[in-house]
């Protein structure tokens, strides 16, 4: 179905690059909250993102022979990003990074160091500590931070391979709070950047990508979305098409009006 | 054939022994494919699952992927 809705010219845009490895989506998403596998493997196939985020977590040792999740999520198909989703030091997620990498996929890692558990804003002071402790071990270190300016600056100075400021809390679906603050981080930063949390809808993915923004990742947005399938396609569309409106360069906002018909030629 | 006690995720358990890390996955039916291998707090690589032996009183924690965003 989705194979019918034409993608952007491949001819007009680049694939994104992150560490030297190159994706032709520029949408990402999660694995997380979905209340059935095969609902979430077919939003995933639906969204046309090849980066797919996991988390690593303790085997439940009671549930005998459960279906793991990567059952229905072919490695060979998707490129699975790890996170430290849940980690509240910089200890915590550099000890859930290195057991991510373990688990023998790649070196990336998408790093949450959270700081505060209502917000679950990031702990910008434990994220660069992490952040320096892993790119020196060879990690691929994709940041999950807010939307400033200095902290992801330092993100970059660091060695992180992308930065991936919020466009809203985590799971909120309060869309893109602070266009200006991530315009600006894409502007001034040279690594991708790519919007992470907070997406609740295609306007919000639309709107975020018209920012020049590299990608986004969400996760919240398609699973608890009514039809979570059907939401996917949707945001394929609305990331394609904001990047598209990005590229070709939107008009100059004006205060006042202009007509699109001559002034000329009007009847006496 | 004498048990172990060990801290399995969390939990005190009784496991048959001697055993090595290996064959703890092979008890609690678990693919070493899958599953990354915490010992003492060090992880245990792939390749040394089947010479790292397990002592009573050692703390093993047994992870995997799961949904996550």
């Amino acid at each position: 179905m989705t194979s019918t809705i034409s993608a952007v010219p491949t001819s007009t845009d680049q694939p994104l690059l992150i560490n030297g490895r190159s994706f032709r989506s520029r949408l990402m998403v999660g694995t997380g909250k979905y209340h059935d596998h095969g609902v979430m493997a077919r939003a995933i196939e639906a969204s046309g993102a090849e980066i797919v985020t996991v988390a690593v977590r303790r085997v439940d040792l009671d549930r005998s022979k459960a279906e793991g999740m990567l059952y229905h999520l072919s490695s060979s198909e998707y490129f699975l990003l790890a996170n430290t989703a849940g980690c509240y030091s910089t200890d915590e997620a550099v000890r859930y990074a290195r057991l991510a990498r373990e688990a023998g996929f790649n070196e990336f890692i998408k790093l949450e160091v959270i700081g505060d558990r209502e917000t679950l804003l990031p702990d910008t002071e434990g994220l660069l500590s992490a952040a320096r402790t892993l790119v020196k071990e060879g990690f691929a270190v994709l940041a999950y931070t807010n939307d400033d300016l200095i902290t992801a600056l330092r993100l970059e100075d660091a060695g992180c391979a992308a930065v991936m400021p919020l466009a809203s809390p985590i799971g909120s679906g309060l869309g893109l709070l602070n266009p200006y603050g991530i315009r600006t981080i894409k502007r001034r930063l040279t690594v991708p950047v790519i919007v992470d949390a907070g997406v609740g809808t295609a306007s919000d993915a639309c709107l975020t990508m018209e920012q020049g923004v590299d990608g986004i990742l969400m996760n919240t947005a398609l699973a608890e979305a009514a039809d979570p399938v059907a939401m996917a396609s949707a945001m394929r569309l609305a990331v394609e098409s904001g990047r598209l409106a990005f590229l070709a360069g939107r008009m100059p906002r004006r205060e006042v009006a202009m007509p699109s018909s001559p002034a000329q030629g009007m009847l006496e | 054939m004498t048990d172990l006690e060990i801290i399995l995720n969390g939990e005190r358990r009784q496991v048959p022994g001697p055993a090595t890390v290996a064959d703890l996955l092979r008890h609690l039916d678990l693919d070493p494919r899958t599953v990354v291998v915490e010992l003492n707090r060090q992880i245990v690589r792939r390749i040394h699952l089947q010479e790292t032996s397990l002592s009573s009183g050692d703390t093993v924690e047994l992870v995997h992927f799961v949904g996550g965003g």
